[in-house]
């Protein structure tokens, strides 16, 4: 997949947490969204526990948290269309592709320094 | 080099603050030029106005206010995080009801799009996190 993919943009957000037990998460999603709707071109890296805020059929929990599910689906109409993850991190929680609410490219490590490299900027949350 | 600096570790609760100082610091004293400090997540805290830490501690908020003003450095809060934490101004306090106001200049609320715009900025942009 390396050599198909458009590995450079402006804005590189990666997202290391889960959805619900922190606002990491949330927090980082809404640096995105807002770089996009000031033009700038955005990708985001789900690694770690991060990729579990893809998976399928979340609620917005018992804790009055509104969740990040629906900002996922928001993802497309800010034109935030390269999503990649890390496929370890999805593998160590049994999940496969079938189960995420979104496409995303699996990135393999060896590829990350290119993906980082590609952005001028990156925030990692 | 013209840096920003990305904080979002509260006041003493863990490093991010105290290195970032530091940071800042190291970098106005080899003669780089920082453009701004941004607060966002738990990071907001450290623009509480009424931090009184024990006089044998570091006084995290008073050394912010001194890069202001030693160094023209901004010092900006991302407001939504700010709100949601108590963290609010005079106008922000008079907006929701609020009898008092817990941040003042030279910090400022902002949106997250300044930090945006502070990334195309400056020649780096470095994240102090916990």
């Amino acid at each position: 997949m390396s050599s198909t993919v458009n590995f450079s943009g402006d804005l590189l957000v990666i997202l290391r947490h889960a959805p619900h037990g922190s606002s990491w998460l949330r927090e980082g999603l809404d640096a995105a969204l807002v770089a996009a709707a000031f033009g700038q071109s955005v990708s985001l890296l789900f690694q770690s526990d991060g990729v579990l805020a893809l998976a399928k059929g979340q609620g917005v929990g018992p804790l009055g948290q509104k969740g990040t599910a629906t900002t996922l689906d928001m993802l497309a109409m800010y034109d935030i269309e390269s999503l990649y993850l890390d496929p370890e991190a999805l593998e160590r929680f049994g999940l496969g592709e079938q189960d995420l609410l979104l496409p995303a490219a699996a990135l393999d490590a060896a590829s990350l320094p290119r993906l980082i490299a590609g952005h001028r900027l990156v925030l990692t949350f | 080099m013209r840096y920003g600096l990305l904080v979002k570790g509260a006041p003493y609760s863990s490093q991010a603050s105290h290195s970032a100082l530091r940071f800042a610091a190291a970098l106005v004293a080899r003669g780089h030029r920082l453009k701004c400090v941004f607060f966002y997540h738990d990071g907001v805290y450290n623009a509480a106005r009424l931090a009184a830490p024990p006089q044998d501690e570091p006084h995290l908020y008073d050394a912010w206010r001194s890069l202001h003003d030693e160094h023209g450095t901004q010092l900006q809060v991302c407001i939504a995080a700010a709100l949601r934490r108590a963290l609010l101004d005079s106008r922000e306090a008079e907006r929701h009801g609020k009898s008092g106001h817990s941040v003042e200049p030279p910090f400022e609320l902002t949106g997250l799009g300044q930090l945006i715009d502070l990334g195309r900025e400056v020649d780096r942009l470095v994240t102090f996190a916990p």
